[in-house]
C-alpha cells in the first residue's frame, strides 16, 4: 500500500502569501491575518493533484508534503 | 592530590539530607566546603545512570515537566553528544535558576558531568543571560576552582545568551550556539536528534542538573521519600505578590498551594488568584486553592501545570484584567517575530485584552479573543504562542466577573500598583544575538 501523504507548513518560512489557500481550499483556509491553516489529515488520491499544486506554487517554499507516518 | 581523591580517601560519603531543602542544604560556591557537604560524585556506567535516573522518577524542572531518562536516552543513542545547561531564566517572575546557581552552583555543575557521562558527551556547555553579574561571577569562578581541582572528565564552556524571554527555548539555545539568532527554529529536527553542531544536543534545565547530582549520589529510593507518588522529589519555587517574605523556597512536589504560601511568611491581605507556571502558566482562582497541590496531577484538574515553579499571589485589591493585559503585551512584544499567527495573533490578543482591562468594547474583545484562542494555539515554530494563549485564557476565565464590572464601567481595584514584574521593552528591542 502506498504511504499516504499530509500537509505541513513551515511557518517561519511562510509569508502569509494565501496562494495555497486558492489553489487549495478543500484542506487550506486562512487565518484572520492571511496565514494558512493547514488541515493535516492525510490527502485522498483524488485531491493529490491539487495539493502538490499549492505545494510547487507557495512563494516562500513553506508548504510541504509529507509522508503521514502517524497511526 | 586533587579534591575528589582527597574525599574518596578518606572515604567519606555524605548523609543524604533527611527532609528538606535538598537542593539548597548547603548553600556554598566553594569547591571545598560543597565537597565536604555532598562527598564526590560516584562513578557509574552509562546505562546505570540512566536507569537510575528512570527508577527515580526524575522529570525536567524548566517548564515542560519531561521525563528525564527519556531525553537522557534519546541523545544517548547518538554519536559525538553535546550536553548543554539550560540556565537561562527569561520568565521575569521567577528567579530560582538564578538562587539555585548562586547557592550551590557546584551541585549543578555536577549534575552537568553525570549528564555528559549519561550521554557520552565530550562536550558542555553552561547558557545563562547576558547581564546577570552575579550568576555569571560565581559560575566563573566555580569553573576556575573545578579546572584546577580536575574534578570534571568533560570540559565546560561558559556561555552568554541575549536576555530575551525565548532565548532559554531549547531550539532557540541550540541556534544561538551554533552561531544565529537565539530564535526558535523550525522543528523536528529537535536538539536530541541535531542539536549544538548537528551533533545530538540534550538541553536540560539547571535546577534538573542538580536534582540528577543528588539522585546519583543518594539513589532513587531516597529521591523519591518526599514529593507526590508519580512526580516524586522536591521543585524550586518562586514565590511572590502578595506574601511576608518573597523569594525563591524548596518543597516537595505535591506541596499544597496555601503551605506555599504559608512557607513564604503568609499573606499580606486577601488573595483572588494565584499565577502558577510563569507566564505560560495559570491563574487558579482563590476558591479553588484548597484543593490543589502543587503536582501536574493535581494541578491539571483546575487546567494547570507546574511550569518553572512561579507562585504570585495576586491581592484582592489589584484588578487581575489589568494584570494579565501587561503580561499578554509583554508577550506579544516578546515574539521572535518568525511567525505570523505568533506575531499577529498575539498583537491582537494583547490589544483585545487591553481594551477589557479598560473597559471599552468589552463583549466585542471577548468575543474576538475566544475566536483567536482556537485559531492560534498550535501554530507557531514553538510553543510560545500556546503559552501565552493558555495565560490569557485562564485570566479569562478567572477574571470573569471582574470583565462583567468593566463592562458596567466598574473596576475592584483600589489599587493601581502592578504586582507581576513585566521588564522594560528597550526602544529598537534587545539584540536576538
Amino acid at each position: 500500500m502506498a504511504v499516504t501523504k499530509r500537509l505541513r507548513v513551515d511557518m517561519i518560512a511562510c509569508d502569509g502569501h494565501g496562494v495555497c489557500a486558492e489553489l487549495f481550499p478543500e484542506r487550506i483556509q486562512l487565518d484572520d491575518w492571511g496565514f494558512p491553516i493547514i488541515d493535516d489529515a492525510p490527502i485522498p488520491e483524488r485531491l493529490l493533484k491539487d495539493a502538490r499544486r499549492a505545494v510547487t506554487l507557495c512563494p516562500a517554499l513553506a508548504l510541504q508534503l509529507v509522508d503521514d507516518t502517524r497511526r | 592530590m586533587t579534591i575528589v581523591e582527597a574525599a574518596q580517601g578518606r572515604q567519606r560519603r555524605a548523609t543524604p539530607p533527611a527532609g528538606l531543602p535538598r537542593l539548597l542544604a548547603n548553600p556554598t560556591s566553594r569547591l571545598d566546603e560543597h565537597l565536604d557537604a555532598h562527598g564526590p560524585v560516584p562513578r557509574l556506567r552509562p546505562e546505570a545512570l540512566i536507569a537510575l535516573v528512570e527508577r527515580a522518577g526524575l522529570r525536567g524542572r524548566g517548564g515542560a515537566s519531561f521525563p528525564t531518562a527519556t531525553k537522557l536516552r534519546a541523545v544517548a543513542s547518538g554519536r559525538r553528544t553535546v550536553v548543554v545547561a539550560n540556565a537561562c531564566e527569561g520568565e521575569p517572575a521567577s528567579a530560582k535558576d538564578a538562587t539555585l546557581l548562586t547557592q550551590a552552583p557546584h551541585l549543578v555543575l555536577d549534575g552537568l558531568a553525570v549528564a555528559a557521562a549519561a550521554v557520552g558527551a565530550r562536550d558542555a556547555v553552561i547558557a545563562t543571560e547576558r547581564g546577570r553579574t552575579e550568576v555569571l561571577d560565581v559560575l566563573a569562578h566555580a569553573l576556575q576552582a573545578r579546572a584546577e581541582a580536575g574534578v570534571d572528565h568533560v570540559p565546560v564552556r561558559l556561555v552568554t545568551v541575549p536576555p530575551r524571554y525565548l532565548a532559554g527555548e531549547e531550539s532557540a539555545l541550540v541556534h544561538f550556539l551554533n552561531g544565529g539568532e537565539a530564535k526558535p527554529t523550525s522543528v523536528p529536527p529537535r536538539p536530541y536528534e541535531r542539536g549544538v553542531h548537528r551533533r545530538p544536543t540534550l538541553v536540560q534545565n539547571v535546577e534538573t542538573l542538580a536534582h540528577l547530582a543528588l539522585v546519583v549520589r543518594h539513589g532513587d529510593a531516597w529521591f523519591r521519600s518526599i514529593g507526590a507518588a508519580e512526580e516524586p522529589g522536591s521543585a524550586l519555587f518562586t514565590v511572590s505578590g502578595a506574601v511576608v517574605n518573597p523569594g525563591v523556597y524548596e518543597a516537595a512536589l505535591g506541596t499544597p498551594i496555601p503551605s506555599m504560601l504559608v512557607a513564604a511568611g503568609g499573606t499580606t491581605a486577601d488573595v483572588s488568584a494565584v499565577l502558577v507556571g510563569g507566564y505560560f502558566g495559570t491563574w487558579v482562582p482563590a476558591s479553588a486553592l484548597g484543593s490543589v497541590t502543587l503536582d501536574n496531577r493535581s494541578l491539571s484538574a483546575v487546567g494547570a501545570a507546574l511550569g518553572c515553579g512561579v507562585v504570585a499571589a495576586l491581592p484582592a485589591s489589584r484588578c487581575g484584567v489589568a494584570e494579565a493585559a501587561r503580561v499578554a503585551a509583554y508577550l506579544a512584544a516578546e515574539t521572535a517575530g518568525q511567525c505570523g499567527p505568533c506575531v499577529n495573533g498575539l498583537g491582537s490578543v494583547s490589544a483585545a485584552m487591553d481594551a477589557l482591562a479598560r473597559g471599552q468594547d468589552v463583549a466585542g474583545a471577548t468575543a474576538a479573543l475566544h475566536r483567536w484562542f482556537g485559531m492560534i494555539a498550535g501554530r507557531g515554530a514553538c510553543r510560545h504562542p500556546d503559552g501565552a494563549i493558555r495565560f490569557v485564557k485562564s485570566a479569562l476565565h478567572t477574571f470573569a466577573d471582574e470583565i462583567t464590572r468593566h463592562q458596567r464601567g466598574m473596576c475592584t481595584a483600589t489599587d493601581r500598583a502592578p504586582v507581576l514584574p513585566v521588564p522594560h521593552s528597550s526602544p529598537g528591542g534587545i539584540s536576538w544575538r
